[in-house]
């Protein structure tokens, strides 16, 4: 098969499989007698045309920022991850320990540790799948399903029976201690003298995402251990010529990767509720998988798919609100978006192949 | 069978031809496969087509069994033009294709295997009882005797490619293509296979044989064309040609086909081993009491057929002994002892083992790295290429490109992934990193397997040269050739045994042959 010039593979692909996915979702809007236009625009208003659209939009992304780093990492170690939803589940019980556990003063020095304590959870969540793996041979991918399962029946029974106050009767935690409140994105601009969103989620996780993505970047691209990891996901036997360990591969970059996930507890428990729900991580994990894939693996990738699967959450929201159109459309569009950009990106790269092909290239 | 009625009848005296092709053009993108090809096999006869990896044989032979579609040209069998659109239409071309990776059911009866895709119908009893009485009058005619009921996966290699060719035959081919037939044989089953062939040859059949091996063509054929670079460069008598002017034709230039050396300078021994065992994770038991000494300065050739423990061998030494396996005996490295069992190559490199690999593209190489990421491989911790938390990417570069210009690896593009490398380019990148290391033991495992001539030629001259700087090194290969010219020593494994040693200059290919199939040495 030819291959594709690196900006087409980066660029051009995912954006006709995007075209692709919009168009089809306009066939079906149109059969169930609703306009595709109007559609379009009250997405696009409602995801971007404000500051509170936006804010909206960008505290989505920051969930999918971290779920999607959590399956780019383990995807370099040939490693696929789809514990992500328990992962950032327990991530969420680490964070509210550690903001429960006492009354914190300030939010600066309570957010490094939730992130400390979302981290370790998302990971030794998820070192048991890579302990099976590495050790006993049990396929991850079976594994981590299944721990997503038992993450939510665990967080079930911790919130049921240990950690509701007494006296409530919602299944959730007491709300965090007020020096916890991380600031959201609004008073930050606020205080460097911007009028800038309101009401919004969107905190101060979205810049630790950021960070991640730099930090993922570094790590694979630049690190001796990502070395290892990319070596190690492409062929398990040269690794083995070179005197990389399997097993301990196999289990640093679960342990990476489940902290990643887990990281995402400090952008939706501590940023946005305040308190550990049922279900708090709302399918994010899942999402990261698509985020990963259509983001090639790639931190910078990541972040434009998460930005987009992010318009798409918001946007989604709004058709639900103003629109006819019924929000289990919102899931079905979102499935196309994940079937061309993922799974059917390589019939758009045959596709676009021969235009590439005749081309001279050394 | 309405072509061989029109051969028969028809055609003119004027051609003789079983493949005559006219103008075969083919492309690739912006690579030029195949250019304006001629080639006319006459019928009844043994063609040989030699030419270095990328002279475009294979795609020439994948046109002709209808695997590609050609960009220009004919196609003419017994003198007629045909159409070959897919496999389907070589066979019944009578084309009969085997290919150097077989394509047999390994849980499947020889029988089987015969009539798979050969089927005369839903229910099976017919076409097998056929396929049986065929058999016998097969195994009688060319002496390919195969056990029909035996199940193919419990097959010697040699047995599996009689398989083929009965496959081939069954399908009433009149022109059997064999691609790199002898690469997986014994000297003695390589002999069985020309005198099989040349029985084919005596009942009419036509036999193209695509091989890089000289010897063999000069043997069996009775005509011989080279490719180079996409292109038919000459089509002779093999009587009237020698092996050095056929290499020459294949490389475009003048090649030493016997490896130049001084005699060896054997010093003190590198690596001593005494009753190496190994049981892998099935509990067979692979490697069966080696006793093995390297010296300073001297190649140590171990010779054998491919699964005779030589992989095992390697591997332990190597450090990275298959995960579950059994690891006993004793191994020194320089007269100090040498951890057999939980070893680790990270551990043996510190040690100053070198390995180039028998598989370059599933362990010598990640093949989707760049090659400067390639370059440092395994030794990628070392101190020189970290700087600081990260790697030191402008010194491994630099690495690279100093040893791309030492090593002549084309192109010298550091950002190519080692996949897009030629065979012998891929295998000079291994070279050179282990080299470069400066290794007191270097492992070599099949270096010049899929390397074309003129790379073969560099990486033998290489390693007489690490040898003359004192270096030991153990050579593993299943071309006897190359363990005849490089070795100072020759070790005949068998069975996860060492049969015996020789001289090179006092052992004969024959012998050697014996002691690698098994007969113990006198």
């Amino acid at each position: 098969m030819t291959r594709l010039p690196r900006w087409a593979d980066l660029v051009l692909t995912p954006l006709i499989s995007l075209a692709l996915a919009f168009a089809i979702s306009a066939l079906v809007i149109l059969a169930i007698g609703q306009s595709p236009w109007m559609a379009l625009k009250t997405m696009v208003t409602g995801a971007l045309g404000s500051s509170y659209g936006w804010g909206y939009t960008l505290y989505y992304a920051t969930n999918f920022v971290f779920t999607g780093l959590a399956v780019a990492v383990a995807y370099h170690a040939g490693l696929f991850n789809i514990g992500g939803e328990g992962q950032a589940a327990l991530g969420g019980l680490g964070v509210a320990l550690v903001c429960l556990a006492l009354p914190w003063p300030h939010w600066a020095l309570a957010l490094p540790a939730a992130m400390i304590g979302g981290a370790a959870f998302g990971a030794l969540w998820a070192l048991i799948p890579a302990w099976l793996q590495a050790k006993r041979g049990s396929h991850i991918v079976i594994t981590t399903i299944m721990f997503n399962f038992i993450a939510a029946a665990t967080l079930n029974y911790v919130l049921v029976n240990l950690m509701r106050p007494v006296g409530s009767m919602d299944p959730a935690t007491a709300r965090f201690p007020a020096g916890t409140v991380l600031p959201r994105l609004t008073d930050m601009a606020a205080a460097v003298g911007i009028e800038w969103g309101k009401a919004t989620p969107a905190n101060v996780s979205f810049l630790v995402a950021l960070a991640a993505c730099g930090l993922v970047w570094a790590l694979i691209w630049r690190s001796r251990l990502g070395y290892e990891i990319r070596a190690f996901g492409k062929s398990e036997r040269a690794a083995r010529y070179a005197g990389i360990p399997p097993a301990r591969i196999t289990i640093v970059a679960m342990l990476i990767s489940g902290g990643l996930a887990g990281l995402m507890a400090i952008n939706n428990v501590m940023g946005e509720s305040g308190r550990l729900v049922l279900n708090s991580v709302e399918g994010a994990g899942f999402i990261g998988i698509a985020v990963a894939l259509m983001g090639r693996n790639h931190p910078l990738g990541i972040l434009l798919a998460a930005l987009l699967f992010g318009f798409l959450y918001q946007g989604g929201g709004e058709l639900a609100l103003f629109t006819a159109i019924p929000r289990e459309l919102i899931v079905v569009i979102q499935a196309l978006v994940i079937l061309f950009t993922g799974a059917l990106d390589n019939m758009v790269r045959m596709l676009i192949a021969p235009l590439f092909a005749r081309r001279g290239t050394p | 069978m309405g072509l061989t009625a029109t051969a028969a009848a028809g055609a003119p005296a004027a051609a003789p031809f079983a493949i005559e092709l006219r103008g075969i053009s083919k492309a690739f993108g912006p690579v030029q496969a195949n250019r304006d090809i001629a080639l006319a096999v006459p019928r009844g006869t043994i063609h040989g087509i030699v030419g270095e990896n990328g002279a475009g044989k294979s795609t020439l032979m994948s046109i002709l069994y209808g695997f590609y579609r050609p960009d220009a040209g004919t196609i003419l069998i017994d003198g007629r033009a045909v159409a070959i659109r897919d496999s389907q239409a070589a066979i019944r071309a009578g084309i009969g294709m085997v290919f150097q990776h077989f394509k047999l059911v390994p849980n499947f009866t020889v029988l089987e295997n015969v009539i798979l895709g050969a089927e005369d119908g839903a229910l099976l009893a017919p076409s097998l009882s056929r396929a049986r009485s065929e058999l016998r009058r097969l195994a009688a005619e060319y002496r390919l005797d195969v056990d029909p009921d035996a199940v193919v996966g419990d097959l010697s290699v040699g047995h599996q490619q009689r398989v083929e060719i009965l496959k081939a035959l069954h399908r009433h081919a009149r022109v059997l293509i064999l691609d790199e037939p002898t690469g997986v044989l014994t000297p003695a089953e390589a002999d069985h296979l020309f005198r099989i062939l040349r029985g084919l040859r005596e009942q009419g059949t036509t036999v193209v044989l695509i091989t890089h091996k000289l010897r063999e063509i000069m043997e069996i054929t009775d005509n011989v064309s080279v490719m180079r670079r996409g292109e038919m460069v000459a089509t002779r008598p093999t009587a009237a040609t020698t092996p050095e002017s056929l290499a020459e034709l294949m490389v475009g230039r003048k090649v030493l086909l016997r490896v130049d050396k001084a005699p060896a300078r054997p010093g003190p021994p590198v690596l001593e081993l005494s009753g190496l065992r190994m049981v892998d994770a099935d509990g067979v038991e692979r490697l069966r009491g080696i006793d093995l000494t390297v010296r300073a300065g001297e190649i140590l050739g171990v010779a054998g057929v491919s699964g005779n423990g030589q992989t095992q061998l390697m591997e332990i030494l190597g450090g990275y002994a298959e995960p579950g396996a059994t690891v006993t005996g004793r191994a020194a490295l320089k007269g100090a002892a040498l951890p057999l069992a939980g070893a680790d190559a990270a551990q043996r490199r510190r040690a100053g083992i070198g390995n180039i690999p028998e598989d370059r593209q599933a362990e010598g190489l990640v093949m989707d790295f760049a090659a400067w990421e390639n370059m440092v491989f395994g030794h990628h911790r070392d101190p020189e290429y970290q700087s600081g938390p990260v790697m030191d990417h402008a010194a491994i570069r630099a690495r690279t490109a100093r040893l791309m210009a030492q090593f002549d690896v084309r192109p010298p593009l550091g950002d190519l992934a080692a996949r897009n490398f030629s065979g012998g380019n891929q295998q000079k990148i291994v070279v050179a990193r282990e080299i470069e290391e400066n290794p007191a033991l270097l492992l070599v495992g099949q270096p010049t397997r899929g390397v074309d001539i003129g790379a073969i030629e560099f990486i033998h001259r290489r390693l007489i040269e690490l040898r003359d700087a004192g270096c030991a090194i153990l050579l593993v290969s299943v071309e006897l050739d190359e363990i005849m010219a490089l070795s100072d020593r020759i070790a005949v494994m068998f069975d996860g045994r060492i049969m015996g040693e020789r001289m090179p200059d006092a052992a004969t290919a024959g012998e050697l042959g014996l002691m690698m199939a098994g007969a113990a040495a006198s």
